[in-house]
């Protein structure tokens, strides 16, 4: 291994470890908009080490991005930066173009958020690290190639020759990020930028991208500037964190500091806003030891837990597991599929797809099911087939009492079904008609089913707005005035406009702020417990299920692999798909996820084994 | 350096060998306030307000659409801007070729024919034609390329097919063979060449539409009219075709130039209208025979055709900025 570093002036010996790579003095960027200066961060004081990572944190409009861009001089041509930028005590703002040049890819690398256009799709992987190396070092196409190759044997890719010769769609999403990752580190980089390196990825593929930067970190005493809005990635891999809002600086410190004595009201309230897995129950009773509960399923042991501190823990939760109330389950079910295969429809030349296989789900009133898988596992299918904008292909789904499966596209009887389903969309800005006032978009489907029209059409309307807690008077506004949490408030009154007595969220606050996610939550479940809809929720986020779900559907590609009331699902995983999605989800405390992280690693050796 | 000598966590390092500060911001400075606050004094402003907003201020729109206001005028009331009808007062061969004199500022034609009168006559016959093969156009390209692009499936494929079968006849070569046909030749007033016009501008409108429809198709928000009840028509009439029109009013209004350009480019022909309308093309055609010894009645009229084509031209650049920021230039 040690031969990967053994080059290129990033090899610093033990006695020099910590040395200042990065200073940043008083570091301000504005935004020309419409003839004004717009300010993006202002003031900004921070230092990296080598071999240390700095977390900024911070939530949409915080400015964490910009001001990661003005170290490189990457931002748009309508921008202005000021303050003092020290790479190794080099002044690097102020200086003409080619200095910085010099330095980006060489000194400075930069770690994308999505692998899929930060790599150029006409050329190879091993093509763009060989240009990046050459464009940097006089070596030869040869020596490259062997320093490209080492790369993609460093970011643990299972066959760098192959990597080497494959186009970037060739590869799956965490692949690319991997190789994105050689091409940065390929020369030797004093200072790593990523930004928001695992954002675009799934949990299982997130946990192994962190793993590998930890290695990495540790392999090559690079400084790293990590920039994200997910706390669970700050406490598994950040040394330091700079929490910013709204282009400021508000706390710095340690994680420890930061995790175990935040000062800030805003850095209190951002760690209060995270869900915590395992935390969604009512009161501490409700409160879940997933570590606990995997390590029992999977009969590990910890080194960082005592052996007899983890055996009380699994009592605890195996005595928790059997006092939980089983699901409420009485009535006719709501939603009702049996052995439903879920096909899209043949295109042209493109064959049908068949997203979903021998699904059997079965919700009652008032019952919250929350439906949780991967991209492509087919979760949003199920949903989407539920409100019959997919035709299902073999078995039976029963919606609201009526057997939809052989319904008519566009049917009548799928017109009625429909009165009985709400629907709420992932991204509240496309849900929304833009040229439509909310108003409109709220009262449409009432004054389509002819339930109200003229004043009472207007005194629902302003119901509903009260209902989702926002002012009457935003009736007559239009949705780009809204911010994207009241947006998506608008979406789920909406959704509530017709009474349903089964409502389909399709990851509703996957597009928000985690502050705001968590009102929107909080939100939804009270109209919930007020209105009593059965609601599928399809989401992602383990930690967003676990506060409103009942039950948990696990879903693994297009089938569903494990299902159960939350307490089982948590407290006693059985299948390994569920076991090894739960322990990928990084845990926003540093201590708890270094137990979580060390239980992955045993789960994916005895999955290997 | 071997793995032996490598720090296996730098967390628990870290901090043993640097005392770190634990900075918090002044909270006077950095209050917390509802971050996602809407205006609530400012009034209610829709995106085609916005796009209002934004085009008042720019030079561009200002100067075209007052140049398109005179032209309008000018179409509309001939009299007001001249004292001399032309259809009227024969034109006087004593004047032949004469330069400006009072009452006439831009000298006569070779027929003794006041240049200035014929110019601002001219505009309506342009104008009209421009205008009423734009909106046969906009009708007949608008709902075919909108069912195109929003059925998709065998209605696409067959109107898109007949949408390339047009496309492929050039404009201009097409009316010049359909004008040939006797029932065209007999009839030659705006309304042929409007029809004629409107045959073969109209694929152009329509891929334009179906672009637009397929890109708002699958906006979330369709999808959830139609999950809420809905019916097909309905959700495109009131959410996908509002939401499609930016682009095919700009197209609409630079193209509406273009037919103008065409109308004189027939008539200059001696295809379009008949010499007894005045047009500028029809101007432009009999001036050439002078164009040595007096130039000016061929300009004067040119001028005018530019000036109008260019100004609607200038509209449509104004309108993409204002209505499509994406595609404004950086």
């Amino acid at each position: 291994m040690s031969d990967y570093i053994s080059h290129g002036p990033a090899l610093t010996g033990p006695e020099n470890i910590g040395a200042v790579v990065l200073e940043v003095r008083d570091l301000s960027v504005d935004f020309g908009v419409d003839k004004k200066w717009v300010p993006a961060a202002v003031g900004l004081n921070y230092e990296v080490r080598a071999g240390e990572v700095l977390a900024i944190v911070g939530e949409s409009g915080s400015g964490k991005s910009a001001s990661s861009m003005a170290l490189l001089g990457l931002l748009p041509s309508n921008s202005r930066v000021s303050g003092s930028v020290k790479l190794s005590g080099k002044e690097l703002l102020g200086g003409d173009a080619s200095n910085i040049r010099s330095v980006r890819g060489k000194d400075v690398a930069v770690i994308f958020q999505e692998p899929m256009t930060a790599l150029n799709p006409v050329y190879t992987v091993g093509a763009q690290i060989v240009e990046t190396v050459r464009l940097h070092n006089e070596v030869s196409p040869g020596e490259a190639r062997e320093r490209a190759l080492r790369m993609l044997d460093l970011v643990e890719l299972p066959d760098p020759e192959k990597a080497f010769k494959s186009y970037p769609h060739q590869l799956s999403g965490g692949q690319r990020q991997r190789a994105m990752i050689a091409q940065s580190l390929s020369c030797d980089p004093k200072l790593l930028i990523a930004d928001e390196p695992t954002t675009a990825l799934d949990v299982t593929v997130q946990a192994e991208i962190l793993d590998l930067m930890r290695n990495l970190r540790n392999k090559l005493d690079s400084a790293i500037v990590l920039i994200t809005h997910d706390m669970g990635v700050v406490a598994d891999l950040a040394d330091r964190i700079a929490v910013m809002r709204r282009g400021l600086i508000v706390e710095t410190g340690t994680a420890d500091q930061i995790f175990h004595n935040p000062q800030h009201p805003y850095t209190q309230a951002l760690l209060a806003a995270v869900p915590h897995l395992g935390q969604g129950g009512a009161g501490s009773e409700g409160e879940v030891d997933v570590t606990a509960a995997l390590a029992a399923a999977t009969h590990a042991e910890l080194e960082s837990v005592d052996r007899e501190e983890l055996a009380r823990r699994e009592r605890e939760n195996a005595a928790a597991l059997a006092a939980a109330e089983a699901a409420r389950a009485s009535g006719e079910p709501v939603l009702e599929l049996t052995d439903v295969a879920i096909e899209y429809p043949k295109q042209g030349r493109v064959p049908a797809f068949r997203a979903v296989e021998g699904a059997n789900l079965t919700i009652y009133p008032g019952q919250v099911v929350g439906l949780v898988g991967e991209s492509g596992s087919g979760k949003t299918t199920i949903g989407r087939a539920a409100v019959g904008l997919l035709p299902v292909a073999a078995g039976k789904m029963h919606v609201v009492g009526q057997d939809i499966s052989a319904a008519k596209k566009n049917g009548k009887q799928l017109h009625q079904v429909r009165r009985h389903i709400g629907m709420v969309f992932q991204d509240p800005s496309s849900s929304l008609n833009p040229r439509l006032p909310i108003g409109e978009s709220i009262g449409e489907p009432m004054y389509l089913a002819g339930v109200a029209k003229g004043p009472d059409l207007q005194k629902r309307i302003e119901a509903l707005l009260d209902q989702v807690e926002l002012p009457r008077d935003y009736r007559n506004r239009y949705p780009h005035e809204l911010s994207g949490g009241q947006k998506q408030r608008v979406g789920i009154a909406r959704a509530l406009s017709l009474k349903p007595k089964l409502m389909v969220a399709d990851e509703p606050t996957s597009a928000l702020d985690v502050s705001v996610q968590a009102k929107v939550l909080e939100l939804f479940q009270n109209l919930q417990r007020e209105l009593g809809f059965a609601c599928l929720f399809v989401t992602h986020d383990l930690a967003v299920v676990d506060v409103l779900a009942d039950r948990i559907c696990v879903m693994q590609r297009g089938r569903i692999v494990e299902q159960g009331t939350r307490d089982q699902i948590l407290r006693s995983p059985q299948e390994p798909y569920t076991q090894r999605l739960l322990a990928a989800v990084p845990l926003p405390d540093p201590e708890r996820q270094r137990e979580r992280r060390e239980l992955r690693a045993q789960l994916l050796a005895t999955a290997a084994e | 350096m071997t793995p032996e000598n490598m720090t296996p966590d730098l967390r628990t390092a870290a901090p043993a060998r640097r005392h770190v500060e634990h900075f918090v911001a002044d909270f006077s400075e950095t209050p917390l306030q509802a971050t996602d606050k809407v205006q609530e004094d400012q009034a209610p402003l829709s995106l085609w307000g916005e796009a209002w907003k934004n085009l008042r201020r720019q030079p561009l729109f200002l100067i075209s659409a007052f140049l398109i206001l005179v032209v309008v005028a000018v179409s509309l009331f001939p009299w007001l801007f001249s004292g001399i009808d032309p259809a009227s007062e024969a034109c006087q061969l004593a004047n032949s070729d004469a330069g400006p004199a009072t009452g006439h500022p831009l000298g006569f034609t070779q027929l003794g024919c006041d240049v200035y009168a014929r110019v601002i006559f001219g505009t309506r016959s342009s104008v009209t034609v421009g205008l009423f093969t734009t909106l046969g156009v906009l009708m007949i390209g608008g709902i075919t390329g909108a069912l195109a692009g929003y059925y998709g499936g065998w209605v696409d494929a067959i109107l898109a097919r007949i949408n390339d079968i047009f496309f492929a006849l050039p404009l201009i070569l097409g009316a010049i063979v359909m004008m040939q046909l006797p029932v065209f030749r007999a009839n030659r007033t705006a309304w042929t060449l409007v029809l004629i016009l409107v045959t073969f501008g109209w694929p152009q409108i329509a891929r334009i539409t179906r672009g637009a429809v397929i890109e708002v198709r699958n906006a979330d928000f369709v999808t959830a009219a139609r999950s809420l009840g809905v019916s097909k028509f309905g959700s495109l009439m009131r959410h996908v075709m509002p939401n499609s029109l930016a682009p095919i009013i700009v197209v609409a209004t630079i193209s509406l130039g273009t037919f103008i350009v065409a109308e004189s480019t027939l008539s200059f022909l001696g295809i379009g209208l008949p010499p007894s309308v005045m047009s500028w093309g029809n101007d432009i055609q009999s001036a050439q025979a002078s164009l040595r010894s007096n130039p000016m009645p061929l300009i004067y009229p040119a001028i005018a055709l530019s000036i109008t084509v260019l100004s609607f031209i200038m509209l449509g650049d104004a309108l993409r900025d204002a209505l499509d920021p994406k595609a404004r230039k950086r």
